[in-house]
């Protein structure tokens, strides 16, 4: 496939691992920045979304470095997850547990963007907090927003931990204990940032 | 030891409770009659000695080869060596875990104790798994130190002390299969080689005579089935016996193959 030596897998493993760190991760994190605009009120999350607007280039960035990595990062995984075994109802280990949690979130996550960007991005409507107030006044919306966000926040924090051995950051077993601990306070609080910009959605604008 | 006080007095052949009763010790067996046949469970009660392990479970069946009713069946097959923990050929799922059938001792087990062959292998008969994959993961790794040649070479390069302490902790692996047993990602969708073998390579790649065939080891995790199929659910470090750091040679291995991709494609 990418290279004769039979490295291909090794590469496309690791593209993986990249994509959904770099860029899609920073991309997470600048999408959650702009919504918990919304907390400062209408106005000022219409501004962010303007700002982002004029960025030039925008559709070639938003295609090559969003669109391209995160399709690559999604179909590759569900093939991940695929191919993957379950067996923590044999072996309950913590890991094994976060093992599993990573694929079933990954699988949210996919569904969830999926959706998320049929609603917003492609539905034709300009991005501005009143779009996002109507989608969410729905309570099933909303919740399903919840979920999904919880999910991707999750799969983000805990695949920096897996990351780092991926790539051979942390390799010592006291390195990849202080890892997984940043990871789930780097998840608590950006679940808790991503959910206080949809309560913050909730509210008309004034 | 509880059982010394008991011990004295007692049969060899079998352990009565105080008001005369013979104990026994429930099993519960998977039984496959051949590679190809369907795999069926069968019940045991044996009499209970002291200090009775897995193994010597196994044997009373053999010695008198009946199920939990007295209907005579089969002897059960497995295999065995060293029955101190060092061969690592008696690997059997324990009450679901991997774990060496000599050094599961009775009075540690809940009971029915359920004993299944490792559904990594391909089953011969009974307990007795074929672990051939293993030795050629050991091969694809290179897991060895070339020396052999046509003339004397001399003495090697000395090891660090430091180094040569943690090397000795995975030069302990005796190929039991635990870990490629209890590992979710070595499954018939994936052609992962096993953590050990992982392992291994660390083991070779940090000798001194052995650094000067790294690189090779290093093409072969980046291939296929290599470290790359491993997805860090980390169940490999609980269930080695030996207490091999897994996952931090996992993570060891990945630094190294990291350097030596990019190192590799920026030298091309
Ligand atoms: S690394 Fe441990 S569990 Fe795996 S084969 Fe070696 S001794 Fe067995
Ligand atoms: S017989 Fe050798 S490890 Fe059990």
């Amino acid at each position: 496939m990418v290279q004769a030596d039979g490295h291909s897998q090794y590469l496309l493993r690791r593209l993986h691992t990249l994509a959904g760190v770099i860029p899609v991760g920073l991309f997470l994190l600048e999408h959650l920045f702009t919504n918990s605009m919304a907390t400062n009120g209408a106005a000022a999350f219409n501004s962010a979304a303007a700002t982002i607007e004029g960025i030039p280039f925008l559709h070639f960035i938003e295609f090559f470095f969003i669109f391209v990595p995160l399709i690559y990062h999604g179909v590759y995984g569900l093939y991940v997850a695929f191919t993957s075994g379950y067996n923590s109802g044999q072996f309950h280990w913590w890991r094994n547990v976060m093992f599993i949690l990573q694929r079933i979130t990954g699988i949210i996550t996919f569904v969830f963007i999926v959706f998320h960007l049929w609603t917003t991005r492609f539905s034709g409507k300009a991005p501005t907090f009143e779009m996002v107030h109507q989608l969410v006044s729905n309570p099933a919306y909303f919740w399903f927003m919840i979920i999904g966000t919880v999910a991707a926040t999750f799969h983000f924090s805990n695949g920096l931990w897996s990351f780092s051995i991926h790539w051979g950051i942390t390799v010592g077993q006291r390195a990849q204990r202080v890892m997984s601990y940043v990871t789930m306070i780097l998840f608590i609080v950006l679940a808790g940032v991503g959910v206080d910009a949809l309560i913050a959605f909730t509210h008309a604008a004034s | 030891m509880t059982e010394v006080a008991t011990q004295q007095g007692q049969s060899t052949t079998g352990q009565t409770e105080s008001n005369g009763q013979q104990k026994f010790v429930h099993l519960k067996i998977q039984r496959q009659d051949g590679p190809e046949t369907a795999a069926y469970m069968q019940d045991f009660a044996i009499p209970y000695t002291p200090g009775m392990n897995v193994i010597s479970c196994l044997m009373e069946i053999r010695s008198n080869p009946v199920d939990e009713n007295g209907r005579p069946v089969t002897p059960v097959i497995w295999e065995m060596n060293c029955l101190e923990e060092v061969c690592g050929i008696c690997t059997m799922n324990i009450n679901g875990k991997p774990r060496q059938a000599c050094t599961a001792l009775v009075d540690k087990l809940e009971q029915p104790i359920e004993i299944k062959p490792m559904r990594t292998f391909p089953v011969i008969r009974d307990l007795m798994v074929d672990r051939g994959r293993m030795f050629e993961a050991l091969k694809r790794v290179k897991a060895w130190i070339p020396i052999d040649g046509t003339y004397n070479l001399g003495s090697g390069p000395r090891m660090a002390e430091k180094d040569r302490q943690w090397a000795y902790e995975l030069s302990r692996c005796f190929t039991c299969g635990a870990c490629v047993e209890a590992c979710p990602n070595v499954n018939d969708r994936t052609s992962f080689i096993g953590p050990f073998a992982l392992s291994q390579a660390r083991l070779f790649n940090e000798h001194p005579t052995g650094k000067m065939n790294r690189e090779d080891r290093l093409d072969a995790l980046m291939g296929e089935g290599g470290i790359h199929e491993c997805g860090n659910a980390q169940n490999c470090v609980e269930v080695c016996p030996k207490g091999i750091p897994l996952t931090t040679s996992i993570a060891a291995m990945n630094r190294q193959v990291t350097y030596h991709a990019m190192g590799a494609w920026l030298k091309r």
